[in-house]
């Protein structure tokens, strides 16, 4: 395209505007009259540049931006006191030390996903004025963010939660303080066991209980008495471990402790 | 966009991998991508135009990674792999729930298998098999629910409605863990949430109560390019959705995210551009949407764009950048469109830096030749802004961009036209105008765009025509001694264009005709009397 040269040059030269007639209506069979146009959504004006942004998105086209790999490093361990995980990416480090340590109670080492949830376990279980003050006003409040109501009862809340917010009837942080007295073996057979613990966790523990809103222990049992040990101790990953830490004790993660837990099921 | 896995530590440049990368999108486009593979620099393919109308252009984006990570260190080649029958399946998650070997290593061979449609769809038809899934994507051990989002990754991206509505008891999860800190992680959930959301009304109809738009809206204060770039990716399928105007968008638009879009769309520009293009589609998603442009108007959206196109047009100048139309044409689009808006609703947006002039036609230079939708979309930001502005259709002309803006008659159709409108709007202006134009050659161009046969082209020609004689006596002679009657005489029989013909030879060039004979005969006789 012919450009003249030098065009930011030119743009500071001064140059006075052509002075303007005032327009007159256009005369029929004429019609054109200057219009700002406007194009809707899917005008088909679009189609092109959509497309575009399509085969973008379908990474057909190159990348903006610089595409970064990832790096190994030398092997080196978790540094919280008694995690004994052994990494060799940083992204890999980052990532457990972000599930497990990061949002931990510091009253019973729970883990959380996000500050909002740990912050709200910490009120509900270990500030005796909220249980004072839950008798007599609503303090359970939604773990949804944004949303403000706030609940009698922790059933209440699940409740809401359920038919206002679509959540799950068994979301996972969101599990109820008291002991589960039955478990889950009303299904039908399946495939694959349904019994066994859903969730995969990195220590043994006896402690079957279920908390609110932590990630670690297992899913309830169908024999109070029986411990979890069995498939879990196989893990490779618990080699590791195994040998250093007696598996009576655990520190920095799990809700069980060497010795029996506190919330014992009834 | 998005990048393999990115690393926080020191950059490897593992150039093998990046190579890699490319092969195997240089492979796509020969292979299996039909039309739209073979017009890379023009139009898309009939068929991905034919979606685009049903407005079914479903485009859903994959996090993939190039070789297989395990714990040797060797970035690999891809590993082809097979797709996993049922019992397979089956006997992978059993293992899993057992622990019988490394987990990890089970779920990396269960994701490479979901990267194929038919066990995608083997595996949501299990029973139990999501619950699973979610179990592990919901586990303490990070590598494990690293490696089950991926999965669940994979599931999201299935070109199978039921796979991916499959994975809707995940979605609230995939919400919880947008407030996490694992950079990798988040972007992941990122991903699969857009594109869960772009699949399905009935995913949509979900994340909104569970609250999608308070979670990205505190997802959004990340200081990380991955995690800004995949929120930008969901938010824009949210805001595509059918019922973004009615439903998503005023909650978006009530929210603190316009500003954040704002912010987001002129940063980190050097650094990747990425993140830049996500949120500049969402605000063309909102702005063409027309529910509540007086507000982004207040935010200031007008001058943030406007800045924004300058600097562009400046990085154009400096080195050649993969990828800047991407970020170009959103924009073009939000300030056309904000320029047109109703005046009964807002006061009218006023636009007069100058630089924004050159700017377009800087655009349309680089970027005529590789990607020709852009012109069309620049002409159109160039209607709006000399439709009622003076002062550019003066800059025009006094910065010599004319020569320019005539090239454009011999484009596409939409250019063409477009191009016309333009000068229309130039010659509308006053005598001042006309004459400019006049003087510059413009009648030889129009003589060109009226010997084209699309009848629209040639009646924007006649009304610019028009404007010209009407303003400008000299312009009828000079057009009547390039042979202009006869360009107009073929089309006096065009039913579209007969009267416009017949109002120009009447009012104009007959008269002109007849005055230039009776002064040729005049001249003679002096000539041969003398």
């Amino acid at each position: 395209m012919l450009l003249p040269p030098e065009l930011s040059v030119s743009l500071r030269v001064e140059r006075p505007m052509l002075p303007v007639q005032p327009c007159t209506p256009p005369r029929a069979p004429f019609c054109f009259s200057p219009s700002r146009l406007r194009f809707h959504r899917q005008h088909e004006f679009f189609e092109d540049g959509d497309i575009h942004r399509h085969l973008y998105l379908q990474d057909i086209l190159t990348n903006v931006t610089e595409v970064t790999e990832r790096s190994k490093v030398s092997e080196f361990c978790c540094h919280i006191v008694g995690c004994c995980q052994v990494f060799d990416t940083l992204e890999g480090y980052e990532h457990h030390y972000n599930t497990l340590h990061r949002n931990m109670c510091s009253f019973c080492k729970r883990s959380f996903p996000s500050v909002h949830l740990l912050d709200t376990h910490i009120l509900e279980w270990h500030d005796s004025l909220f249980q004072i003050m839950a008798e007599k006003q609503k303090m359970y409040q939604c773990l949804v963010e944004g949303c403000a109501e706030k609940f009698k009862s922790s059933k209440d809340r699940k409740d809401h939660l359920v038919k206002v917010h679509l959540y799950p009837s068994d979301f996972r942080f969101d599990k109820p303080k008291k002991a589960k007295s039955s478990t889950k073996h009303s299904k039908p057979p399946s495939k694959l066991d349904m019994s066994m613990p859903m969730d995969v966790n990195v220590e043994t523990y006896e402690q079957s209980q279920v908390d609110s809103m932590e990630i670690c222990p297992s899913e309830s049992m169908e024999n109070p008495t029986q411990p979890v040990s069995g498939p879990i101790s196989s893990l490779q990953e618990k080699k590791l471990y195994k040998s250093r830490i007696p598996s009576t004790i655990c520190f920095g993660q799990g809700a069980s402790r060497g010795f029996k837990s506190m919330k014992k099921k009834v | 966009m998005p990048a393999a896995w990115r690393s926080c530590g020191p950059a490897d440049g593992s150039r093998s991998q990046v190579q890699a990368r490319q092969n195997r999108r240089a492979q796509a486009w020969g292979t299996g991508l039909g039309p739209a593979g073979a017009n890379r620099a023009g139009r898309g393919g009939g068929a991905l135009r034919k979606a685009r109308r049903q407005q079914q252009l479903v485009s859903k984006r994959l996090l993939r990674e190039d070789s297989l990570v395990n714990g040797d260190g060797q970035a690999g080649v891809e590993i082809a792999s097979e797709p996993l029958s049922e019992q397979e399946i089956l006997q992978l998650l059993r293992d899993v729930q057992r622990g019988t070997e490394e987990r990890k290593k089970l779920l990396s061979r269960l994701r490479q298998g979901l990267q194929h449609k038919e066990c995608q769809q083997k595996f949501v038809r299990l029973e139990g098999s999501m619950r699973v899934l979610i179990g592990l994507f919901t586990s303490s051990l990070a590598n494990v629910q690293m490696e089950a989002a991926r999965c669940l990754h994979e599931l999201s991206h299935s070109s199978d409605p039921s796979v991916a509505e499959a994975c809707l008891p995940a979605t609230s999860y995939l919400l919880t863990y947008l407030s996490g800190h694992s950079v990798e992680f988040t972007e992941l959930c990122l991903y699969t949430l857009g594109n869960l959301a772009v699949e399905s009304d009935a995913v949509r109809k979900q994340l909104l109560p569970q609250g999608i738009i308070p979670a990205l809206t505190s997802c959004i204060q990340s200081p990380h390019m991955a995690v800004l770039e995949g929120l930008g990716y969901v938010l824009s399928q949210l805001l595509q959705a059918r019922e973004a105007p009615t439903k998503i968008i005023p909650l978006v638009l009530d929210s603190v995210l316009p500003q954040h879009m704002l912010r987001l769309v002129s940063s980190n520009l050097e650094l990747g551009m990425g993140v830049a293009v996500e949120f500049a589609w969402c605000l063309h998603y909102i702005v063409c949407s027309h529910v509540n442009n007086a507000l982004l108007i207040s935010q200031g959206i007008v001058s943030t764009l406007v800045l924004l196109l300058l600097e562009l047009a400046s990085m154009i100048s400096k080195a050649a950048t993969e990828g800047l139309e991407l970020l170009i044409c959103p924009v073009l689009r939000c300030l056309s469109n904000l320029l047109a808006e109703d005046e009964t609703e807002v006061c009218k947006v006023q636009i007069q830096d100058e630089r924004l002039l050159v700017a377009l036609f800087l655009f349309m230079q680089y970027f005529l030749q590789q990607h020709p939708f852009l012109v069309q979309e620049c002409l159109w930001l160039l209607n709006n802004l000399t439709a009622d502005e003076p002062i550019f259709c003066s800059a025009v002309l006094t910065l010599d961009l004319l020569p320019a803006l005539l090239q454009l008659l011999s484009c596409s159709r939409m250019v063409t036209l477009l191009a016309l409108t333009v000068l229309c709007n130039i010659a509308e202006k006053g005598p001042a105008y006309c004459h400019q134009l006049h003087q510059k050659a413009v009648l030889p161009s129009l003589l060109s765009t009226l010997a084209l046969s699309d009848a629209q082209v040639v009646g924007q020609s006649l009304e610019l025509l028009h404007l010209l004689f009407l303003q400008l006596p000299e312009a009828v002679d000079d057009f009547l001694r390039q042979a202009g009657l006869q360009a107009l005489e073929q089309h006096q029989d065009n039913p579209q264009l007969q009267e416009r013909v017949r109002a120009l030879s009447e009012t104009y060039l007959q008269p002109a005709a007849a005055s230039l004979i009776s002064c040729a005969d005049a001249s003679a006789a002096v000539l041969t009397s003398s």
